[in-house]
């Protein structure tokens, strides 16, 4: 029998939750080495997911099957292909950088890490599900965690606000995809919820029209899609640093995912239906997201809306329908999960020194935080889509699929790059250069040696990403045919 | 007559006969134990409660069920499910109320209980309109004193009281009810009346209009709107592990009856009830989850939200369907595991705090993480979050619902689902985020507490992730009444 990585992926973090549980409360420092640990395990054998992943074989790899609930057609099933496998190792590598940014966390840690693997094995579970009802199960998962992650450790002026508007906004979402998804077991009559059977179910037309929306943005909604994008940049304001590179990182990837995997793939009439109105709703985002970041004062709040903007790409490139598209839109949900999370990063260890965020009344960081300076220098080219970095491999594709599709939504779409790179270019001016202000002299230190090592670990990857495409574009390619395949060739 | 008596006869009624003996045992030992030993009766109640779960296992009934003691009772696996459900409810309570207040000293208090415990055993088997009558007040009667127990606190008194109005009207309005289908049939066994009503050319309307007389003495068991507003008067002043056992083995108990009833009685009309229970599932949950998020008191807020609950297991039944009834009794098991581990909790609190109100669970998780811990997964099971019980069970009721195309019913039941997490997580809030002037000190659990609080936990994630087997049997209960 083949070593189940997958099941081992997605149960390392709870069962290293439950451990940490069992660490009397005063044990702060085995709390966190057994929290690094576990990531660390996570980490590598995701890596090796990703690299042991055959290219040319494409299609569901490292699949397991076991009976879950049999009379209901529940079965625990799990793989990965050229989309999910990016996003697995995605969320191996915020889940560590995650917990070595966290080091610090001092008001129960136990606590903390346990809720945050919890939710990590939500997300991978999600990642890797093949069955309908384990992605619901998955998904579930990894949204209470969300809850007590925001409002414990979140920044203590809107935390209660942002953590239950968060938490419903994502219920509300996956309840409502939740009726669509019973919709399709019944109406397939094969009494499964095996998604590859369900993609040959045959779905009428008329039904797939009016499951569509269910579903799409039952899902879309953790995606931010517009105008549900709200309890997003609210959100990764208010959570914790290592709960906001989680949430803009890899939770928005996982609404967009299972919106490709459950909507688009499993009904895909339904989707060259709607799509033609929804991709004005992803322009609205890809714009109007950007726009509102550009005029925002607070440091966080900007990324917040940064991640709405580019989200809104991935959205958009999923709406082409078309092979460029998305596979840009499947880099881009790499590219900006670990672009984001690397934002983030930088956003807390900042405000961590000065305990500010206002924009205005920050400076010259750069003078004691280099390594900090340059990831976030990193990121922003990143963000703007600068050749040699990742975002350009993945926005460029998008772009050249909306070409194809919607020329005028593409010559709109790219005003975006445009405020991205002020909104950018007027943070490192002003954050990171510019003058030190007198209150911060002498009071400002360098960060962590671990959380250098996370920026560092972080710029690498979008910048390797960036010059050698090699490494993720095949593979990504690999999954979209498969979505093309259920498109009919669209 | 005993020569009548065979060997399935005794099997169907063995796990009754042994609670009797138990009850017997209790009652004994009361008199001979000292008031110091007398804590451990408890632990008899809920051992032998235990006991009499596996002997129950022993004599299930295989196969399809057959009416005995002269047409009184059914021995089918429907019957049998609700048997361990009761029983596992009331060792459950057994534990609670151990260092609950004064009950250690009584053992009164495990004897009415287990006297209740009888009456849901026979409700849930019974098959003629006698025996429904009859096991249905022998379920409320030593309720109604178990509510009232601490007679010197005005509240306690007010809710049995409460209960006991309500009760009495409720049961005399059913037993009118009943009445009425004796006079269209000629007969009180449930097994013929559909037929004896086809033969007597009995007009729906009729029946429609007695089965909502028999509705209200249900209804009211079950704590459905309109008939609810005892539930959260009667919760908040008994004591709490009674009211653990209200909102669980005894709501139970209605629905067992109620399932049998409507299923083998009014095939005809069954369109009709479909409808019916829909709209008084809609009321019920809606009204339920609505109300709740305005409590203040921990106790009324779980009264509401188990009326709401009802209102979610009545989807089940609406949809008039084997998966139907059996998502219901699904939904029933785990239902019943994770508001006793809510009830727990409170009580346990309690004991510390001598409090219900929610804002004085302010820094519980700090005094004590594992009850914290605990209530998370209770509400959040609850609210139907997955990995736990409540997630598979409400997917499946809706499942039922969209299966039996009231997808309209569905989306009523996800929509109060959002609801009910809403004041799960308030309630969460509290726990974990506000800070009390005590948080330093410890908030210490008792052994029986510990025990109890372990079983449910453990059982929630076990419904809640391995759920083949627990869906089997509701399934095959279901199968024992279609």
């Amino acid at each position: 029998m083949q070593f189940p990585v997958l099941s081992v992926i997605v149960f390392t973090p709870i069962i290293a939750a439950i451990i940490i549980l069992l660490i009397p409360s005063d044990r702060k420092t085995e709390t966190r080495v057994a929290a690094l640990a576990a990531a660390t395990f996570a980490l590598g054998l995701s890596i090796w997911v990703y690299f042991s992943y055959d290219v040319q074989a494409s299609g569901y790899q490292f699949v397991e099957k076991y009976a879950w609930l049999p009379q209901f057609g529940i079965s625990y099933f799990v793989g990965v292909d050229g989309m999910s496998a990016p996003l697995v190792l995605l969320t191996g590598l915020v889940m560590f950088t995650g917990v070595l940014i966290s080091w610090g966390i001092d008001d129960r840690p136990r606590e903390f890490f346990a809720f945050l693997f919890i939710l990590a094995t939500g997300v991978f579970g999600v990642f890797v599900a093949l069955d309908l009802f384990m992605l619901f199960f998955f998904y579930e998962i990894a949204v209470f965690p969300m809850y007590l992650l925001i409002a414990i450790w979140g920044w203590k002026v809107t935390r209660e606000y942002a953590a239950m508007k968060l938490t419903l906004y994502l219920f509300i979402g996956s309840v409502i995809a939740l009726v669509g998804a019973l919709g399709m077991y019944y109406a397939s009559g094969l009494g499964t919820f095996d998604m590859i059977a369900l993609e040959g179910a045959g779905f009428s037309a008329a039904f797939q029209k009016i499951v569509f929306p269910f579903v799409f943005f039952g899902f879309a909604i953790l995606g931010g899609i517009f105008p549900f994008h709200n309890w997003s940049p609210d959100g990764h304001v208010a959570a914790p640093t290592a709960v906001s590179m989680f949430h803009a990182g890899v939770l928005m990837k996982l609404g967009a995912f299972a919106a490709l995997r459950v909507g688009i793939m499993l009904l895909p009439e339904g989707a060259k239906y709607h799509m033609s109105w929804i991709i004005l709703l992803t322009l609205v985002n890809v714009v109007y997201g950007a726009f509102i970041a550009f005029v925002q004062t607070d440091f966080k709040y900007v990324i917040g809306f940064s991640s709405v903007s580019h989200m809104g790409l991935v959205l958009m490139g999923f709406a082409t329908l078309t092979s460029d598209g998305l596979l840009g839109a499947g880099v881009q949900m790499f590219s900006h999960g670990i672009m984001t999370a690397l934002f983030f990063a930088v956003v807390g260890m900042v405000y961590d020194q000065t305990h500010t965020r206002e924009i205005p009344k920050l400076g010259g960081v750069r003078l004691v935080m280099p390594i900090v300076t340059i990831a976030f220098i990193v990121g922003g080219l990143v963000s703007m889509g600068m050749p040699g970095f990742s975002g350009f491999v993945a926005e460029f594709p998008i772009f050249m699929g909306l070409w194809d599709s919607y020329p005028w939504i593409a010559w709109v779409a790219v005003i975006s790059i445009v405020i991205t790179a002020a909104y950018i270019i007027r943070i490192i001016g002003k954050v990171f250069f510019g003058k030190i202000p007198e209150e911060f002299k002498g009071h400002l230190q360098d960060v962590r040696v671990l959380d250098k090592v996370a920026l560092v670990l972080l710029s690498a990857i979008l910048i390797i990403v960036g010059i050698y495409p090699t490494i993720m574009v095949p593979m990504v390619q690999s999954g979209v045919e498969n979505v093309l395949r259920l498109l009919g060739g669209a | 007559m005993f020569a009548n008596i065979d060997a399935t006869m005794i099997k169907a009624i063995l796990p009754v006969i042994l609670v009797v003996v138990l009850g017997a045992i209790v009652l004994v030992l009361d008199l001979i134990l000292s008031e110091k030993s007398k804590r451990n009766l408890g632990w008899v109640t809920a051992v032998g409660l235990g006991i009499i779960m596996f002997v129950a296992v022993a004599v299930a009934p295989s196969g399809d069920g057959e009416l005995l003691w002269g047409g009184m009772i059914r021995y089918d696996l429907m019957s049998f499910i609700f048997m361990e459900i009761f029983l596992f409810g009331a060792a459950i309570t057994a534990l609670f109320a151990m260092d609950f207040h004064t009950i250690s000293k009584r053992g009164e208090f495990y004897i009415l209980m287990l006297a209740s415990t009888i009456g849901m055993m026979l409700l849930a088997a019974s098959a003629d309109l006698i025996m429904v009558y009859v096991a249905f007040e022998t379920v409320s009667i030593p309720m109604y004193i178990l509510a009232g127990f601490f007679t010197r606190e005005e509240k306690s008194t007010e809710a049995g009281f409460k209960y006991f109005l309500f009760g009495a009207m409720a049961s005399a309005i059913m037993v009118y009810g009943l009445s009425l289908l004796y006079g269209y049939s000629g007969t009180t066994n449930i097994y013929a009346l559909a037929k004896q009503f086809q033969a007597n050319g009995i007009s729906d309307g009729l029946l429609i209009g007695s089965l909502l007389l028999i509705l209200v003495g249900f209804g009211f068991k079950i704590s459905a709107v309109p008939l609810h507003f005892w539930a959260p008067d009667t919760y908040e002043g008994a004591p709490t592990p009674v009211a653990g056992l209200l909102s669980t083995a005894s709501k139970a108990a209605g629905f067992a009856v109620l399932i049998r009833v409507l299923v083998v009685a009014f095939p005809e009309i069954q369109r009709e009830w479909g409808a019916i229970i829909a709209a008084i599932s809609v009321a019920t949950m809606t009204l339920g989850n609505l109300t709740a998020i305005a409590q203040k008191n921990m106790k009324r807020l779980l009264a509401y939200s188990s009326v709401a609950h009802a209102g979610y297991i009545l989807i089940g039944i609406a949809a008039v369907s084997k998966t139907g009834v059996s998502s219901s009794i699904f939904y029933l098991i785990a239902y019943l595991v994770t508001n006793l581990a809510a009830f727990g909790i409170v009580a346990a609190t309690w004991r510390i705090l001598k409090s219900d109100k929610i804002e004085d669970y302010a820094g519980l998780s700090r005094r004590s993480p594992w009850l914290g811990l605990a209530l998370m997964v209770a509400l959040l099971s609850l609210a139907g979050m997955p990995p736990f019980a409540g997630f598979i069970t409400k997917v499946y009721v809706f499942a039922a619902a969209v299966d039996s195309e009231l997808i309209w019913l569905a989306i009523i039941g996800v929509l109060n689902a959002i609801f009910g997490l809403y004041y799960y997580l308030i309630v969460l809030k509290v726990v974990y985020l506000y800070r009390s002037d005590n948080d330093d000190q410890p908030l210490p659990v008792t052994r029986p507490y510990a025990v109890a609080l372990v079983v449910l936990t453990a059982g929630i994630i076990l419904i809640g992730t391995f759920f083949a087997p627990w869906f089997g049997w509701a399934t095959t209960a279901a199968s024992s009444i279609f």
